[in-house]
């Protein structure tokens, strides 16, 4: 029941353009910023034999080009979750779901994992870039995988607050605005905590971008993954929740 | 035999707003219930209720026996529901999208084809089966809303203002399939078109203000005895030498020809009585007890409470 719910919303992104114009616009941003990357890497080649346990290629090409995509996808994710909940209470398509033998639970994690469908698209799309440099030089796959992993989970942290706030109002713009705000809010609140002595720690803990740059770095902490798990159980039964709660009042 | 729905003391509030006050009613199978009311006399909330996209502020529905507040996902298997907006996904084809309807409703694989192009063939999709939802007329995206509703031939059908935006032979159409579908399932029809509940139910039911003000079957209703005649004269008799006739309990006048008139005898007394008089009888018109009638009169205390709050 869950993946019939999840196929539909993952079929019904592709026959929209939006998943399209998305796919598109982010990888050919990602593909400039990549090829740039090679170029800079080129250009320091030489200098870079001379030094001692010089970073790698996956070091200089592979993770700034993750760290730039969390970016990109900061504020694309809010586009491709507003329309999850909100848009089906906007159209009065909800109450299909409502009605049918599904329960709250089902439809929530339906529609979750129709969105994890698509972002492991959009991963797929965005790793094929650094491996294909596995044509010519050697990576390290273990911190290829580890960062590629940590763009998942942030992703996936992203869709399940947007899914959220997505189930909060009937109008996707709203919607699409405060998921923005709100993972912006989270990715910078380590910002305070580099300016703030002592106490500034637990900013920091908060951080999606803490959590997310340790990954990056290939660091598989059971620590960073957990914040990123909790992180996302907790929109999704505050979503089932929110649905719950729907039904007593609307 | 035990009833498809069963409505104990349902209520429902909205902060202050009683939208359903304490309503009771039963279902059963091979019944066609006629649910009527004014704009916001609770007929949707209760719809939404049954349905469970709405909890009750107190009180039980039960469908086809089971609890559908402590049980609602087998409570709701037995429930195809067509709410006031057909629930469409524009994006999809009519096919794909009562296959997704049919897996919602735990159709099995090996029947889901059969099932959709039984629906498809009922609702006479059978031409854009292949469109998009999108780009359909109001009218085939209605029946491809009923068509949701029927997919899985469950045992109650609740249809909210079926025949909306259909033209006049599909609402023939949908009215006849209403009625074959009533012989073996339960269906609750609502609506605000008095003749479509005449020509299709077998029950009706008017809620007004948020209260179940009528219950009645529509045979009864129909073969009521009326005491209420229309005659139109050729002659204009003053009002008093008509309301003089003991035959008559009461007199109205309408115009200057046409009158009301009350009686307990019988029509053929009344017209040998009044070609007696010799006031030129042009028409004799026994008024039936319709529908409109008795929803007017019950529902009318609002429209007066409405004049008075402009």
């Amino acid at each position: 029941m869950i993946l019939t719910i999840a196929r539909r919303e993952f079929r019904s992104m592709f026959m929209t353009p939006l998943a399209w114009v998305i796919l598109a616009v982010v990888q050919v941003i990602l593909a400039w910023s990549f090829f740039s990357a090679i170029d800079v890497f080129f250009n320091i080649q030489s200098d870079l034999t001379t030094l001692k346990n010089a970073p790698g290629v996956t070091d200089l090409i592979a993770s700034p080009l993750f760290e730039l995509s969390s970016v990109v996808l900061l504020m694309v994710m809010p586009l491709l979750t507003m329309r999850l909940i909100s848009e089906e209470k906007r159209n009065r398509t909800i109450s299909l779901l409502l009605s049918a033998p599904v329960s709250n639970t089902e439809i929530v994690l339906g529609k979750y994992l129709g969105l994890l469908f698509f972002i492991i698209c959009l991963l797929f799309l965005i790793t094929l870039m650094p491996l294909s440099l596995a044509m010519g030089t050697e990576l390290d796959f273990a911190k290829l995988f580890s960062g590629v992993f940590g763009l998942f989970l942030a992703l996936a942290a992203f869709s399940a607050a947007g899914l959220y706030l997505s189930s909060l109002t009937d109008n996707p713009m709203i919607a699409a605005i405060s998921t923005f705000g709100l993972l912006l809010l989270l990715w910078m609140l380590n910002v305070s905590s580099a300016s703030a002595s002592g106490d500034g720690n637990v900013f920091a803990y908060l951080s999606l971008h803490v959590h997310f740059t340790a990954l990056l770095r290939g660091i598989l902490n059971t620590r960073d993954i957990a914040y990123f798990l909790l992180f996302i159980f907790g929109f999704i039964v505050l979503t089932i929740r929110q649905l719950e709660t729907q039904r007593l009042q609307s | 035999m035990s009833s498809l729905i069963s409505v104990n003391n349902l209520t429902r509030h909205y902060g202050d707003f009683c939208a359903v006050n304490n309503i009771s009613f039963d279902l059963a199978a091979g019944e066609i219930l006629g649910f009527l009311g004014p704009n916001g006399a609770g007929k949707s909330s209760t719809m939404q209720m049954l349905s469970g996209n709405l909890a009750p502020t107190y009180g039980a529905i039960s469908i086809n026996g089971i609890d559908l507040l402590e049980n609602p996902k087998a409570a709701k298997a037995s429930l195809g529901y067509l709410p006031e907006n057909p629930p469409l996904y524009k994006e999809m084809t009519v096919t794909e999208y009562l296959q997704f309807c049919g897996r919602l409703h735990l159709i099995d694989k090996t029947q889901l084809d059969q099932a959709c192009d039984l629906a498809i063939e009922r609702c006479g999709l059978g031409e854009v089966r292949r469109r998009l939802i999108n780009n359909l007329s109001k009218g085939y995206q209605q029946r491809v809303g009923i068509a949701q509703a029927i997919l899985h031939s469950p045992p109650v059908i609740i249809l909210d203002e079926p025949t909306v935006g259909l033209d006049p032979i599909q609402i023939l159409e949908i009215r006849q399939l209403i009625k074959t579908l009533g012989e073996s399932h339960g269906i609750i029809l609502c609506t605000h078109i008095l003749p479509e509940v005449q020509a299709v139910c077998s029950r009706v039911q008017i809620i007004n203000q948020g209260n179940l003000v009528y219950s009645s079957s529509i045979d009864e209703l129909l073969n009521k005895q009326t005491t209420q005649y229309e005659i139109s004269l050729s002659a204009t008799p003053a009002l008093d030498e008509i309301s003089g006739q003991d035959i008559f309990t009461s007199v109205e006048r309408v115009d200057e020809h046409n009158f009301i008139i009350d009686s307990d005898s019988s029509a053929e007394n009344l017209i040998e009585h009044i070609v007696k008089q010799q006031w030129g009888l042009n028409r004799f018109t026994a008024r039936q007890t319709s529908l409109e009638q008795i929803f007017i009169e019950l529902t009318a205390g609002d429209i007066e409470m409405d004049d008075t709050s402009l």
